[in-house]
C-alpha cells in the first residue's frame, strides 16, 4: 500500500477555511498532551485559560489590550510578506518605535509646556512611525543593494534594539525619584492615548483597525500593492516588467517597520505611560504566526490578532491563577503554526491512497501526472 | 590574562561550531533550517534536565541529540512530507522550541519545580598530557571539555566527507541539483531527511554544551539568540566547514571580549558591550555578502529551500 499526495485540479476553497480552524483544534489536543506528560490536567487548564480570557468584560477587555499591538504587528508583517521579505524583526521594530515615542512624550513638553495634548499625541505617533521605520530602513537598504540576507539582519536586530533600548531607561533616563524601578519617569497625562471609558482598551485599537483598512486598500487596490506581490512571486520577471525593485523594497519595510513602530507608540501610550521592562513582550514574532494563518490579509488579521490575544492573555492567567509557566502560550503559537503549515499542501492535493502490487514506482508515477 | 581570554573564546566557539557544521549539512541537503535556535534551546533544557535528573552527563548529551533530531525530523516531514515553505516552518521550530523549553525549563525540575539555578553535573576540563604543556596553545586547546575535543575532530571531517567521500557527493547533489541527483539514482528526499536530522543532533549538542559547560545550569532565553548567529556564521564560512572556524572563533572572541571588559569594569555601558556580538554578526554578514558577490563565488547551494517533487517541474 503506498500513500501519495495527488494534484487537485483546483485549489479547494473549503479546504482553505477548514485549516486554520483544524490547524488551531488539533494544536489544542497536542497541547494537551504535553501538559499530561508534564503533569498537569490539561481540562482544568484550558478552562482557567477561556475563563481568564473571556470570562469577564474586564477580562474580555484585556485581550482586546493584547489584540491592539498584534493587529498592528501582523499588519507589518502582511506588508512584508507580501514581497517574501521575511520581516522577522517586527519585535525590535516595535520597540524602537516605543522608544521614539517616549523620548518624545517625555521631552516635548519639556520643550514646549503648553503643548495641545492632540499635538503631542501626534507628535508621538509620527516618532513612533519613524522609529519603526528607520530600524526596517536598514535591513531593506542592505537587502536591496547589497543582497544581504534580511532574515538574519532584521532578527539580529531585535537583540540590538532591545539592549540598547533596556540601557537607555534603565541607565541615563532613569526616574530618578523611582526608588531604583527599572524605567524612566511617568509621561505627562496628555501624553496617555485615551481609553475606552472604565477599561484598559484604549485608541490603539482604533488605529489598528483603521490601518488595516488602509494597508487593505494598498495591497489589493493599488497598482504599487501589486507589483510588489509580482515582485514576491518573481523578482526577475518583476524587474523585467520594469517595476522598480530597489525602491519597493525600501518603501515596504518603511511602511512595514512605521506600522511596527506604531505599535510600540501605542503599547507605550496607551498602556505603560513610560518606558520600561515589557515594551518587548514578543508581539512581534506572535505576529509572524497571526499574519500567516490569516494568509496576510488585513482583515483575516484582525480575526487571528485576537483568537491569538485569547491564548496569550489565557497563558498569563494560567500563570497567575495556576502558577504554569505563561511560556505554554507559545508553545501552542509553534504548534499551531507546524499543524497550518502542513495543513496548506491539501489545498492544491489530495490524499490518494494505493494498493499496489505489481506497480513499478515509473508506473505509479506516471498514473500520478497532472492532466494538462 | 590572554589565555584565560583565548580559552574562553574556544570554549563559547565549540557550540557555535557544532550548531554551524550540522546547519552546513542540512543545507548542503537543500534544506534551510531556521529552527537551530529551537533546537538549541530544547538541547539545552533536556541536556541539562535529563543530566540533572539521572546524574549522568552521557544521558544529558543523549537526549539532548535525540530531542535535537527530533525536532529537525519535525521539520523534514513539514518541509519535504508536506512541501511546507522551509522558512516559515523553521521559524514555526524556532518559536515552538524556545516556548517549549522555557516551559519544560520551570517543570522538568524536582517534583516537577522550575529547573532554574539548580546546579547539576557539569562537563569538566581535562588537560591532555603533553599538549596541554605547551605554551600559550596548550592551555588553550588543549585544555577543554570533551565536547571541544569531539568538534576539533567532527569539523575536518564534515569537510573530508563533504568534498572528499561519495555520499557527500551525492549530499551536495541533491543541494545542487535534485532533478540530476535522482536521474542518477540518489533518493533526494531520503538523503535531505537523513541531513536534516544530522543537523538537528548538531543543535541538540549545541544547546547541551551551553547548558552543561559553558554556563551549566538552565535559565530562560538560555542561548540568547545563538542559534541565529549560527546561521550567520553558515553564510560567513560560505557552506565551508573548515570557514566556520574561522567565523566562530571571530564571534565569539567578541563576545570573550566583552565579557573580560565587564569584569575588569570599564566605563562602556554593559548593555552597549552585550550588542556588540550581534552588531558585529551583521557587519560580518553585510561584508561577507558584499565580497561574495563582486567574486561571483557564493556558495550557496543552488537548490536551498527548494521543494523537489520527482513529476513536477518547478
Amino acid at each position: 500500500m503506498k500513500i501519495r499526495f495527488e494534484k487537485r485540479l483546483n485549489p479547494s476553497r473549503n479546504i482553505q477555511y477548514l485549516i486554520p480552524p483544524i490547524s488551531i483544534l488539533v494544536a489544542l489536543g497536542v497541547g494537551g498532551l504535553i501538559m499530561k506528560l508534564t503533569g498537569i490536567e490539561p481540562l482544568t487548564a484550558y478552562k482557567a485559560m477561556l475563563v481568564g480570557a473571556l470570562g469577564s468584560s474586564y477580562s474580555i477587555s484585556e485581550t482586546l489590550v493584547k489584540t491592539t499591538p498584534l493587529i498592528l504587528a501582523s499588519l507589518a508583517i502582511c506588508v512584508a510578506f507580501r514581497m517574501r521579505f521575511w520581516n522577522i524583526g517586527v519585535e525590535g521594530q516595535i520597540v524602537v518605535g516605543g522608544f521614539f515615542a517616549g523620548a518624545v512624550a517625555l521631552y516635548l513638553p519639556v520643550l514646549w509646556e503648553s503643548i495641545p495634548g492632540p499635538l503631542l499625541l501626534f507628535a508621538m505617533f509620527i516618532a513612533g512611525f519613524l522609529g519603526g521605520a528607520l530600524w526596517g530602513f536598514i535591513p531593506a537598504a542592505l537587502r536591496a543593494y547589497i543582497g544581504v540576507n534580511e532574515i538574519l539582519t532584521t532578527l539580529l536586530m531585535n537583540y540590538v534594539a532591545i539592549m540598547l533600548v533596556q540601557y537607555v531607561y534603565v541607565g541615563p533616563w532613569r526616574d530618578p525619584h523611582g526608588w531604583g524601578f527599572p524605567g524612566t519617569p511617568q509621561f505627562v497625562e496628555k501624553a496617555y492615548l485615551p481609553h475606552f471609558p472604565g477599561m484598559r482598551v484604549h485608541l490603539g485599537l482604533i488605529i489598528g483597525l483603521v490601518a488595516a483598512v488602509i494597508i487593505w486598500f494598498i495591497l489589493s487596490r493599488t497598482k504599487w500593492g501589486y507589483q510588489i506581490r509580482i515582485i514576491g512571486e518573481n523578482i526577475k520577471a518583476a524587474k523585467y516588467g520594469g517595476i522598480n525593485v530597489i525602491g519597493s523594497t525600501i518603501l515596504v519595510m518603511v511602511i512595514s517597520g512605521g506600522l511596527a513602530g506604531i505599535a510600540g507608540m501605542s503599547e507605550v501610550s496607551g498602556i505603560m505611560h513610560r518606558l520600561m521592562d515589557g515594551l518587548s513582550a514578543g508581539n512581534g514574532y506572535s505576529a509572524i504566526i497571526v499574519a500567516y494563518i490569516a494568509r496576510l490579509n488585513p482583515f483575516a488579521s484582525i480575526l487571528v490578532s485576537f483568537l491569538l490575544a485569547v491564548l496569550l492573555v489565557g497563558g498569563d492567567q494560567l500563570q497567575i491563577t495556576m502558577g504554569l509557566p505563561a511560556s505554554f502560550a507559545s508553545v501552542l503559537e509553534g504548534v499551531i503554526l507546524f499543524l497550518f503549515l502542513m495543513g496548506i499542501i491539501f489545498e492544491n492535493y489530495s490524499l490518494r491512497i494505493e494498493r499496489s502490487k505489481n506497480h513499478s514506482g515509473l508506473l505509479a508515477s506516471q498514473s500520478d501526472s497532472q492532466p494538462k | 590574562m590572554l589565555i584565560a581570554l583565548l580559552a574562553t573564546t574556544i570554549q563559547s566557539a565549540t557550540s557555535l561550531l557544532y550548531a554551524t557544521i550540522g546547519e552546513i549539512y542540512s543545507e548542503r541537503s537543500g534544506i534551510l533550517n531556521m529552527g537551530v535556535e529551537g533546537m538549541m534551546m530544547m538541547g539545552a533544557v533536556v541536556g541539562f534536565a535529563s543530566a540533572y535528573n539521572s546524574n549522568s552527563l552521557f544521558i544529558g548529551l543523549l537526549m539532548a541529540m535525540l530531542v535535537g533530531a527530533l525536532l529537525a525530523m519535525l521539520h523534514g516531514i513539514i518541509t519535504i512530507v508536506f512541501r511546507a515553505d522551509q522558512t516559515v516552518s523553521g521559524l514555526a521550530l524556532s518559536i515552538f522550541g524556545c516556548g517549549l523549553a522555557n516551559f519544560l525549563g520551570q517543570r522538568l525540575g524536582p517534583g516537577g519545580t522550575s529547573l532554574v539555578a539548580l546546579s547539576g553535573p557539569k562537563l569538566t576540563k581535562i588537560a591532555i598530557p603533553l599538549l596541554s604543556d605547551i605554551p600559550v596553545i596548550g592551555p588553550t586547546l588543549f585544555n577543554q571539555d570533551i565536547l571541544t575535543y569531539v568538534i576539533y575532530l567532527l569539523i575536518p571531517f564534515a569537510a573530508y566527507f563533504l568534498f572528499k567521500t561519495r555520499p557527500g557527493l551525492h549530499l551536495r547533489s541533491v543541494g545542487e541539483n535534485p532533478q540530476t541527483a535522482d536521474a542518477m539514482g540518489i533518493n533526494v528526499n531520503r538523503t535531505r531527511f537523513i541531513y536534516t536530522i544530522v543537523g538537528g543532533l548538531f543543535a541538540g549538542l549545541a544547546g547541551a554544551h551551553l547548558s552543561l559547560c559553558y554556563s551549566p545550569g538552565w535559565t530562560d532565553d538560555l542561548t540568547a539568540g545563538r542559534g541565529w548567529i549560527a546561521i550567520a556564521l553558515v553564510i560567513f564560512a560560505a557552506w565551508n566547514p573548515s570557514r566556520a572556524i574561522l567565523g566562530a572563533i571571530l564571534f565569539s572572541g567578541i563576545g570573550a571580549l566583552q565579557f573580560r571588559l565587564q569584569a575588569i569594569g570599564t566605563d562602556i555601558p554593559s548593555p552597549i558591550l552585550n550588542s556588540l556580538p550581534y552588531i558585529f554578526t551583521i557587519i560580518a554578514l553585510v561584508l561577507i555578502t558584499w565580497r561574495e558577490r563582486s567574486n561571483k563565488s557564493i556558495g550557496t547551494p543552488a537548490a536551498l529551500g527548494s521543494v523537489y517533487v520527482r513529476e513536477e517541474k518547478r
